[in-house]
């Protein structure tokens, strides 16, 4: 009984990080290249707000989807083009859509606020989800929980395995060097950070079809910086950004288990324990505790080492 | 392949950088294009490999015209170029930057590709580790990958835009046995360079340029004199080092102990006396970085002592140092010895003691201006130091020291510079040094070792030899003592 409990408790975390996975991965994606689209916050936000009025309106799930990704990718579009085009400050621009995208989310998403509307319907995948332990913790959810694994190892896949891939993370680290070598490294950035964007919206219309259904004032509630911060906490690899928003879920849901176990214990303390956590293992992954592993572990320390990537944020013209 | 240059130019705003040049590159050969620093090389050979457009001028392939507008479209004509700094994707590894710029698509075949690179690398005798990080490897192996690459690429032509600068003895030894190796085979060699012995060994015709233009074409062997009149113009003396009579005892290490990651030095002596000049040899990272920094107050001593005029500094700071009169010359200029993103006059700014909170804008202008012209700095107070040659940086941080010093401590003092602004530098120092100021550097130019120390501590994997007067070793018994026989 208490196994099952702990199943359905790992399940409810695996499903609600999902947002949080696309987000981070996507933004992980734009930072290789060499962008930051700060505006993850507001824009997530606002995608999450488009992609349910959307399905709403359409009453077509996959409108509703797509619209999300759509808008993820225009904000992330403007982010990029401030930035190449008009050769502005990424983070101010990124900062200045952060703002914009919330009082947009807030002002066009006000018919919609607590109106009951679509949601991605359950959908166990046959035979896999009977497997005893596992099947009930990953395959039985909707097709946007599925759909982040296949964001996560498909990424994983693109970074290591593809031409693409390579040329992609030669960008965001030298793009001088990549340019050398025959590729167009503003026509990168462009698209990577578009894709990136996108995968930000379609955690927004995560947010608003699976996790938290609808629409509300604020209704992420910080995700998105949350995001921010894992792609940093996961040192640019897709994988353990994957896992950073386990983590997050985890610990989220760890707290609103103890908090009955402890009534006196002020609620606050639970709300922000995750918080204070994320930064604790922050510390420690990329302190000084992986100059004192041993020194055979070289494989571990290359897993647990994250290096931003160099080019992040610099500006490239070929002269 | 064989190039023709046509009449060449190219603008930086005011400057003309290359005002006219036309040579020929002979195919299968090794050609020396030679000069001072802001002759005019670097950018003909980023014009040529297509990192440049040129203003006029017409350059002929095989005899076909040619113009590239991306090094890209060089190399698939059949032009690489190999940068001072290797332009590489440190953060990738070995593999994927040898993969990295091919015209393949789709998935990577990694296989085929390591395949390819072992190959090239057997064929030159290149040991290269294809899964580690490029970020890990010594300049001299980043030239190796880059050059395996260029080839794998398939070019023909290969420049080399001064190759020798921060690369060790066997590795230079190995590069130049690659150069004769694949100009063998057919490949057109453009070696540009400003240090004229390398010229002499390898080349087998050279071109100088002078302010842009050509001063003259030679084939080999050539005469240094002829060389050194053609870079500069006028004949060159050789400035001879004044006997000083040795001061007091300064520097007094014993038994010490230096610690780090990569390395352990123990029972470090050292014992220098004021107006002395002490050099130390070896490869990169051999110890000799370490020594100097214990001795500048800046790496903390794990054990022994370390006493600097009498007074026991063994646990001090690099600022109790400076009150004594040590100062630290790093070898990295921009990134440590001068503040990127800001002017001369800021700088003087800075380290002006008498500045009190409100900054005397007045005084640090003329301040920067007296030194300016003083030390024939080519800037103004208003110059960024980022902006400034190779060369005028370094004038500055030795500008910037203050008139009497006790210890002066230097790494690579000329790395980087030209044969003029080299001499100029060290007839500076050795004019301190007569005011008792004692000397210690490093650097990789066994000949500049030999001729402006007054002894030579050689160094290898952590260990250090006993220093040697200058007048007992040559730049050939040096060499061997860097290779690891100490003794």
């Amino acid at each position: 009984m208490a196994n099952s409990l702990l199943v359905e408790t790992i399940a409810s975390v695996i499903a609600s990080a999902a947002p949080l996975v696309f987000a981070g991965v996507g933004e992980t994606i734009t930072e290789k290249v060499g962008i930051t689209n700060l505006s993850l916050d507001g824009s997530i936000l606002l995608s999450a707000m488009a992609g349910f009025a959307a399905a709403m309106l359409s009453g077509s799930l996959l409108v509703g989807v797509i619209t999300a990704m759509l808008v993820g990718a225009l904000v992330a579009g403007i982010v990029a083009t401030g930035s190449i085009a008009l050769r502005q400050d990424q983070v101010a621009v990124g900062f200045v859509l952060t703002v914009l995208c919330t009082a947009l989310s807030s002002f066009l998403g006000k018919p919609y606020v607590r109106v009951p509307g679509p949601s991605m319907p359950h959908l166990p995948i046959p035979y896999l989800a009977d497997i005893p332990v596992i099947g009930p913790i990953f395959f039985n959810h909707d097709l946007l929980v599925y759909l982040s694994y296949v964001v996560i190892f498909g990424t994983v896949f693109l970074f290591n395995r593809t031409q693409l891939g390579l040329r992609l993370r030669a960008v965001g680290e030298r793009p001088e060097a990549a340019f050398a070598r025959g590729i167009n490294v503003n026509r990168y950035r462009y698209l990577f950070t578009c894709l990136g964007g996108a995968l930000v919206g379609l955690g927004g219309a995560t947010f608003s079809l699976s996790v938290k259904l609808g629409w509300s004032y604020q209704h992420t509630a910080g995700f998105g910086w949350i995001a921010l911060a894992i792609v940093i906490f996961g040192g640019w690899n897709p994988l353990r950004v994957a896992l950073g928003a386990y983590l997050f879920g985890a610990l989220n849901s760890l707290a609103s288990i103890l908090q009955p176990a402890f009534p006196t214990v002020p609620t606050q303390v639970f709300q922000t324990a995750p918080f204070a956590f994320m930064i604790l293992t922050l510390l420690i992954m990329n302190g000084d505790v992986l100059e004192r592993l041993p020194r055979g572990s070289r494989w571990l320390r290359k897993l647990l080492q994250g290096q931003a990537p160099a080019g992040l944020g610099k500006r490239f013209q070929s002269d | 392949m064989f190039i023709e240059l046509e009449n060449i130019h190219k603008h930086f705003g005011r400057v003309h950088a290359n005002a006219g040049i036309s040579l020929t590159v002979p195919e299968g050969r090794i050609m020396g294009l030679l000069g001072e620093n802001g002759a005019g090389k670097t950018t003909l050979a980023k014009i040529l490999s297509g990192y440049q457009t040129h203003d006029a001028g017409t350059i002929y392939l095989d005899g076909k015209q040619a113009s590239f507008r991306s090094p890209a479209e060089a190399i698939r004509a059949g032009i690489g170029m190999l940068h001072q700094d290797p332009l590489d994707v440190p953060a990738l590894s070995v593999l994927e930057n040898f993969e990295l710029g091919g015209l393949q698509s789709g998935l990577r075949k990694s296989r085929a590709s390591a395949a390819r690179l072992q190959e090239l690398c057997k064929r030159f005798g290149f040991s290269l580790d294809a899964d580690a990080a490029v970020s890990s490897l010594t300049i001299g192996e980043r030239q190796q990958l880059e050059i395996v690459r260029l080839l794998d690429q398939g070019v023909q032509v290969l420049i080399l835009d001064e190759p020798t600068t921060g690369i060790s003895s066997p590795q230079k030894v190995l590069l130049f046995r690659t150069l004769h190796r694949l100009a063998s085979e057919g490949i057109s060699i453009i070696f540009v360079s400003h240090k004229l012995d390398e010229v002499e060994q390898l080349c087998s015709s050279v071109t100088v340029l002078r302010r842009g233009q050509v001063a003259g074409s030679l084939e080999s062997p050539f005469s240094p004199a002829d060389l050194v009149l053609l870079m500069f113009g006028k004949a060159l003396d050789i400035t001879e080092r004044p006997d000083v009579p040795l001061g007091d005892s300064l520097v007094e290490l014993r038994d010490g102990t230096i610690r780090t990651y990569r390395l352990t030095m123990d029972h470090l002596t050292l014992e220098l006396r004021a107006g002395e000049v002490v050099g130390l040899a070896g490869l990169e990272g051999s110890g000799q970085q370490l020594l100097m920094r214990a001795c500048a107050g800046i790496q903390p001593l794990a054990g022994g002592t370390l006493a600097i005029a009498g007074q026991d500094m063994t646990r001090k700071n690099y600022r109790e140092f400076a009150r004594l009169g040590v100062r630290f010359v790093p070898a990295a200029r921009l990134e440590e010895g001068l503040i990127s993103g800001m002017s001369i006059r800021e700088h003087y700014a800075l380290i002006d003691p008498n500045q009190g909170n409100v900054i005397a804008w007045g005084n640090a202008q003329t301040q920067a201006a007296e030194k300016i012209s003083e030390y024939n700095i080519v800037g103004s107070p208003d110059s960024l130091v980022q902006a400034l040659s190779g060369g005028n940086q370094q004038r500055l941080l030795l500008a910037m020291l203050p008139e009497k010093l006790a210890l002066l401590i230097l790494e690579h003092p000329t790395r980087g510079l030209d044969i003029g602004s080299s001499r100029w530098i060290w007839e500076h120092l050795l004019e301190r040094r007569l005011q008792g100021t004692a000397i210690l550097f490093t650097s990789t130019d066994l000949d500049e070792l030999v001729k402006y120390s007054d002894r030579v501590i050689v160094f290898s994997g952590g260990m250090m030899s006993a220093p040697t007067p200058a007048s007992q070793v040559t730049s050939e018994s040096l060499g061997y003592m860097i290779g690891g026989n100490l003794r």
